[in-house]
C-alpha cells in the first residue's frame, strides 16, 4: 500500500540527499518524491510517496524527524487530501489521428501544448490513477516521451495526523 | 597546558579585531569549554594547526587518524563531554570514518573537524579532495560544510548543541582551507535555535501513573537497562527505582556500570553471551521495562517471536524512533531517562515480586558464569579478567577491543560505576580499545585505566604506543593473547565444523619487544604466578605498561546463544557438546 509523507525541510544544499539517503538506508522504497518552496521562506516541502506497511511508515517518519534539516513530518491520508501530479507526454500522431487523440484527452481535461510534424505534446494534471489511465489510452498511438512531476498533496482542512510527536 | 585563550569580547559583545577563520574556530571551541583536541595535521588544516601553535587548546598528536578519533571517543565516554577530533581533507577525513560510525552507533557526543580543499576547488577532484560530508551523512547526527567564515561561530555552537542534546551523537564540520584562512571579526552566539532538533519533554503525570499501575500489577517484572542510563548519568535514579520497586535488573553491554554489578538485584548481562538468570528472566517475565536500551539483536537474537512473549513492555527512551522499532511497546515513555526515573521514584512502591526474586536468585545460584580455572594448559582468560577485577576492586576504567576478551570483560569484571566500561558495542570496531583508553586517561588522570585488547585488535591501532610513551600516559594495556582471532575461531568451531579459515595470527610480533621499542615497559605472563607478579608490577608502575597474557587459545565464550535461535537455547559450555 502506498503512503504519502509531507515533509517540511530546511531549504539548504543536500537536504534532498539526506532524505533520500535515509530512506535508502532504512530499506524504504520511494515511489516518487517532489520538492518545492513551502509557505515559509526558508523551508521547502517534500512530498514522498512510499510503499510499505503502517509500522514501517511509522518508523520512517520518526527516523526522518531525527534529521536536523527536517522540521516536521506528516502522513497524508488519501481520502482526506488533495493529490495532484503534472504530466507532460509526447505521442506519435500523424495528422490523420490528431482529432482522435483530441477526443481521448478532452474528458481528462488535458491540453495540447506543442504540435510537431509527427507528434503532439500533451499536458495533464490529476491524481496518479488518472494520469496512468490516460497514458494507457494513448499507448496504442506510440508514446515517445513521458515526464511526470511526482505527486504533490495537501491535506484538506482539519484532517491531519502529525507523527512528529509520539505520546 | 591549560587553555590560554581568553575571549576578548567586550561587554556589549562586540569585538572589532579581525581573526582568521582558524582562530575563530579555536576561539569558538574554547567558548564551548574544549580542553583537548585529538588529531593529525595535513595540507587542508595547516591554517588551523598554525593557530594551534599559539597554544590555545591542548592537542594530542595521534599516529593514525583512527587512533585520534577513538581517543576522542574514549574521552567522551569517560566524561560525557563531547570529544573533539581534527583531521585533514581526503585521506585524513576518510580515516575518521570508522571512528565516526563507532560513535554514532553508541550515541557518543563528538565534534569531528575536517579540512577540505578551497571552496573554488570543491567538486573538481582536487588533490586530497573527498566529499566527507556526503560520505558521513548516514553516520553522523548531522554534518556541515562551512561555506563562509561568518558561519563558523554559529555552526560550532549548533554542532555542540546537536551533539549533546537529546540522544547524543557525532557531528562533523568540514572547513575548506580558504574559509579557515579568511579574516573576520568574532562574536560567539550565546544561544542558537535549531528548529529540527528534537528535545524530549518532561514526563506527564499520566505517563508516570500508568507506569506505576503496570508495575503494581506485575508479578515477574524485570528491568533491561542499556547505554541510555549511562549517557544520562542516571545510575543513582536507576538504583532507587529498582530497589523501591523490587525489580531485578539486567544491563546490556552498553549498560554495564549503569547499575552496580555487586547489587543483589543485578542479574548480569543478557543476550548472546548473557547469563542464564538474565536470559531466563527476559524469557519468563510478565513485565519488561526497557530503560535506555534499544532491544538490538545481540539481546533479542533477532527472534522477537521468542523474546519476552508473555510480557507487557514499558519502554523509556530519549529517542522516539526507538519506540516500537524492534519490539511492540505497551507503555512508551519518550524522555530523558534520568528525569523519567526521578519522577517515577517520587511515588513508586514495590511490585509483587518476592517469589520472582527468589526464582531469579535460584537461577543465579544454579547457573553462575563458570570456567575451569586451572592454568595447566595456559592461563584462563576469564581468570585474568577476574584478577584485574579483584586487584582494582571493580573501580578501574576498562576499555575493550572487540572479540572474546571483550565478552570476558563484560562477564567477569564487576563494574560498579557508570562510564567505566568503554566498549564499541554497536559497531564492534576492532582497534577501538587501546586509543579509547588513552582518551579516557587524558580525561581522568587519577584513575586506573586499563585497555583490555586482543592480539588481533591491538595490532590495528598499536602505533599509538608512541603517544603513551611520549606523554607518559599511564594506561595499562592488557593483551589477552590467544594467538588467534578468537571470536571468529569460536564461530568457526561452533558453526562451521572446525574449519578454521584465516584466524591464525602466527607472525604477530613479540608484544613485549614491540612495547619496548616504543619505550613502554612490558611484561609477559604464561601462568597464574607470572600473571599475578607481572600485573602487580604493571599496575604499580607509574607510566604506561603492556602485559602480554598468553592464554589458552581453545577457550570459548560461554554461555552462547546462536543468532536466530531463542534465548532459551543457551549453550552453556564445552562439556555439553
Ligand atoms: C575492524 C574489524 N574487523 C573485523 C572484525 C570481525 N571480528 C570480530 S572479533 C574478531 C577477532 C578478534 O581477535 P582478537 O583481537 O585477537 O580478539 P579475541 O577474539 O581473540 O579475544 C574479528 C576479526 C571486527 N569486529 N572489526
Ligand atoms: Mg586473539
Amino acid at each position: 500500500m502506498s503512503h504519502i509523507l509531507s515533509v517540511l525541510v530546511n531549504n539548504r544544499p543536500r537536504v534532498l540527499a539526506r532524505v533520500s539517503s535515509l530512506l535508502g538506508q532504512r530499506n524504504f522504497n520511494i515511489e516518487s518524491i517532489s520538492v518545492g518552496q513551502s509557505e515559509e521562506k526558508d523551508l521547502s516541502r517534500m512530498i514522498i510517496v512510499t510503499g510499505g506497511d503502517e509500522r514501517t511508515l511509522n518508523q520512517v517518519s520518526k527516523q526522518l524527524s531525527k534529521l536536523i534539516d527536517v522540521i516536521e513530518v506528516r502522513t497524508i491520508t488519501e481520502s482526506t487530501s488533495v493529490e495532484r501530479e503534472l504530466m507532460l507526454i509526447r505521442v506519435t500522431s500523424e495528422p490523420n489521428v490528431r482529432m482522435e487523440i483530441q477526443g481521448i484527452v478532452d474528458p481528462f481535461r488535458a491540453s495540447v501544448v506543442d504540435v510537431g510534424h509527427d507528434s503532439l505534446m500533451l499536458q495533464a494534471t490529476g491524481d496518479r490513477a488518472k494520469l496512468d489511465t490516460l497514458t494507457e489510452l494513448l499507448r496504442p498511438y506510440g508514446i515517445l516521451e513521458v515526464a511526470r512531476t511526482g505527486v504533490i498533496a495537501l491535506s484538506r482542512e482539519l484532517n491531519q495526523t502529525s507523527l512528529t510527536t509520539v505520546i | 597546558m591549560a587553555p590560554q585563550l581568553e575571549s576578548k569580547t567586550n561587554s556589549i559583545g562586540l569585538d572589532e579585531k579581525k581573526y582568521t577563520g582558524s582562530e575563530i574556530l579555536l576561539r569558538s571551541l574554547v567558548e564551548e569549554g574544549v580542553e583537548m583536541i585529538f588529531g593529525y595535521p595535513g595540507g587542508a588544516v595547516l591554517p588551523i594547526y598554525d593557530s594551534l601553535y599559539d597554544g590555545h587548546v591542548r592537542h594530542m598528536l595521534a599516529r593514525h587518524e583512527q587512533g585520534a578519533i577513538h581517543a576522542a571517543d574514549g574521552y567522551a565516554r569517560a566524561t560525557g563531554k563531547p570529544g573533539v577530533v581534527m583531521a585533514t581533507s581526503g585521506p585524513g577525513a576518510t580515516n575518521l570514518v570508522t571512528g565516526i560510525a563507532t560513535a554514532m552507533m553508541d550515541s557518543i557526543p563528538m565534534i569531528c573537524i575536517t579540512g577540505n580543499v578551497p571552496l573554488s576547488l570543491l567538486g573538481t577532484d582536487a588533490f586530497q579532495e573527498a566529499d566527507i560530508t556526503g560520505i558521513t551523512m548516514p553516520i553522523t547526527k548531522h554534518n556541515y560544510l562551512v561555506r563562509s567564515i561568518e558561519e563558523i561561530p554559529t555552526i560550532v555552537k549548533e554542532a555542540f548543541t546537536i551533539a549533546t542534546t537529546g540522544r547524543p551523537g557525532p557531528v562533523l564540520i568540514d572547513i575548506p582551507k580558504d574559509v579557515s584562512q579568511a579574516m573576520s571579526t568574532f562574536t560567539y552566539p550565546e544561544k542558537v535555535e535549531i528548529r529540527g532538533l528534537f528535545q524530549p519533554e518532561a514526563p506527564t503525570d499520566v505517563q508516570i501513573n500508568r507506569l506505576q499501575q503496570v508495575i503494581q500489577q506485575a508479578e515477574r517484572p524485570v528491568i533491561l537497562a542499556g547505554g541510555g542510563v549511562v549517557r544520562a548519568n542516571a545510575q543513582a535514579e536507576l538504583i532507587e527505582f529498582a530497589e523501591k520497586s523490587n525489580i531485578p535488573v539486567t544491563t546490556t553491554l552498553m549498560g554495564l556500570g549503569g547499575f552496580p554489578s555487586r547489587n543483589e538485584l543485578w542479574l548480569g548481562m543478557p543476550g548472546m553471551h548473557g547469563t542464564y538468570a538474565a536470559n531466563h528472566a527476559l524469557l519468563e517475565c510478565d513485565l519488561l521495562i526497557g530503560i535506555g536500551a534499544r532491544f538490538d539483536d545481540r539481546v533479542t537474537m533477532g527472534r522477537i517471536d521468542k523474546f519476552a512473549t508473555g510480557a507487557k513492555i514499558i519502554h523509556i527512551d530519549i529517542d522516539p524512533a526507538e519506540i516500537d522499532k524492534n519490539v511492540h511497546t505497551y507503555v512508551p515513555i519518550v524522555g530523558d531517562v534520568k528525569q523519567v526515573l526521578a519522577a517515577a521514584n517520587e511515588t513508586l512502591s514495590s511490585a509483587n515480586s518476592s517469589n520472582w526474586i527468589k526464582q531469579c536468585d535460584d537461577w543465579k545460584a544454579k547457573f553462575p558464569l563458570q570456567y575451569d580455572d586451572s592454568d595447566e594448559n595456559g592461563l584462563k582468560p576469564q581468570w585474568v579478567i577476574e584478577h584485574l577485577d579483584e586487584t582494582t576492586e571493580g573501580k578501574a576504567i576498562v576499555s575493550t577491543d572487540v572479540g572474546q576478551h571483550q565478552m570476558w570483560v563484560a562477564q567477569y569484571y564487576q563494574f560498579s560505576e557508570p562510564r567505566s566500561l568503554l566498549s564499541s558495542g554497536g559497531l564492534g570496531t576492532m582497534g577501538f580499545g587501546f586509543p579509547a583508553a588513552i582518551g579516557a586517561q587524558f580525561a581522568s588522570p587519577d584513575r586506573t585505566v586499563i585497555a583490555v585488547t586482543g592480539d588481533g585488535g591491538f595490532q590495528m591501532t598499536a602505533q599509538e604506543l608512541a603517544v603513551v610513551a611520549l606523554e607518559n600516559i599511564p594506561v595499562k594495556i592488557v593483551i589477552i593473547n590467544n594467538q588467534c582471532l578468537g571470536m571468529v575461531r569460536q564461530w568457526q568451531e561452533v558453526f562451521y565444523k572446525e574449519r578454521y579459515s584465516e584466524v591464525d595470527l602466527s607472525g604477530s610480533p613479540d608484544f613485549v619487544k614491540l612495547a619496548e621499542a616504543y619505550g613502554v615497559k612490558a611484561w609477559r605472563a604464561t601462568n597464574k604466578e607470572e600473571a599475578t607478579q607481572a600485573w602487580k608490577e604493571a599496575l604499580h608502575h607509574s607510566g604506561p605498561a603492556v602485559v602480554d597474557f598468553w592464554v589458552n587459545p581453545n577457550e570459548n565464550v560461554y554461555p552462547m546463544v546462536a543468532p536466530g535461535t531463542g534465548l532459551d537455547e543457551m549453550m552453556m559450555g564445552d562439556e555439553e557438546q
